[in-house]
């Protein structure tokens, strides 16, 4: 048993980078670049998000099969917010589809 | 498999000496399982297919977000510039900090380390949570205090009265549900150091360590997202303003 057993300078590695990270979306909240900064931000937090789930998490060391289902739950949930999405953003393109 | 069926037989008592007709074997495998690899990867596959349901339970309040926001952006970045956000970063350290001391936990069991070690990272891991609780309780308190809890009383002297009210909706709904969380991942941990202290776990026999640990890593990446989308988007108000 036992699987792998990562050093622990790695999980210190790891626990920087998400230090750094949080640093970094503060700072960048507090300079103004319209659009871009929710850009920015999410750029931000999915990295931290991978880092966690792939290290943390041992995913970068688990089967293809738990790949398949960590990735699955994002896919579901891109599908929630793109259907959902689609139908907010076109209302209105055509007359009398608003509300 | 034989041909003829076998006659039934009772599952055996917990102690498992070796010989009680067939090979011996870890105390903790289960006999449904082949062995230790198996009997781990399927639990924490199964726990992968429940944090799957979280992300999508997580999902819908997410998606509730970005609906409200896309419709009133300027009410939430005024809403969002009320929040403290010493408190939310200090949070996030604190939630990070707790996920490497998890991390170590569940080290700390995979390499057979003695059994206050490992149960000294839990209680870590219990501190820091606790503390990510506290913090959040001073910060609902502020709230109420301030007349910003969403409902008859809920007063707001901005120019986006109403998108401030779905924005603390919001807010208390996936802060509460995340919090929620947290109270039960310190209860998940209380039973895990329990365990540990009774010297449960070694190379051979980690599993409920490591699954305990991909929830509370779970939880700490919905707070990873919900930091920056509450209180870090009308940083830039006054200037956009």
């Amino acid at each position: 048993m036992s699987g792998h057993v990562a050093p622990k300078s790695m999980y210190y590695g790891v626990f920087g980078a998400l230090m750094v990270g949080t640093a970094l979306t503060v700072a960048a909240a507090f300079v103004d670049m319209g659009a871009l900064n929710n850009v920015v931000m999410l750029a931000i937090a999915i990295t931290k998000a991978l880092l966690v789930i792939l290290f943390f998490m041992h995913v970068r060391w688990s089967t293809r099969l738990t790949w398949v289902v960590a990735a699955s739950g994002f896919f579901w949930l891109l599908i929630l917010f793109g259907l959902t999405m689609q139908d907010y953003l076109t209302r209105g393109w055509v007359d009398g589809t608003w509300r | 498999m034989s041909d003829a069926p076998s006659a039934y037989q009772p599952p055996p008592v917990a102690i498992h000496p070796a010989g009680h007709g067939h090979t011996p074997h870890h105390p903790y495998l289960q006999h449904h399982f082949d062995n230790m690899e198996q009997q781990a990867e399927a639990s924490t596959l199964g726990m992968w297919v429940f944090l799957v349901t979280e992300i999508m339970f997580f999902g819908g309040l997410f998606m509730a977000y970005l609906v409200y926001r896309w419709q009133a952006p300027l009410g939430f970045q005024e809403a969002s510039h009320h929040l403290n956000i010493y408190w939310g970063a200090a949070n996030t350290a604190i939630l990070i900090v707790s996920s490497l001391t998890m991390a170590f936990a569940v080290r700390a069991a995979q390499t057979s380390q003695p059994a206050r070690k490992q149960v000294f990272w839990l209680v870590s891991t219990m501190v820091f949570g606790a503390a990510f609780l506290g913090i959040k309780a001073i910060e609902y308190s502020d709230k109420f205090k301030d007349h910003i809890i969403p409902g008859p009383d809920f007063v707001w002297h901005g120019l986006y009265p109403k998108p401030a009210e779905q924005f603390y909706s919001l807010y208390f709904a996936m802060t509460g549900l995340h919090a929620l969380h947290m109270v039960i991942g310190l209860g998940i941990m209380s039973v895990i150091t329990w365990m540990a202290w009774r010297k449960t776990f070694d190379n051979e026999y980690y599993t409920p360590v490591e699954v305990a640990g991909l929830y509370w890593h779970f939880v700490d990446i919905v707070w990873i997202f919900l930091f920056p989308l509450l209180y870090l988007i009308g940083r830039h108000y006054h200037a956009a303003a």
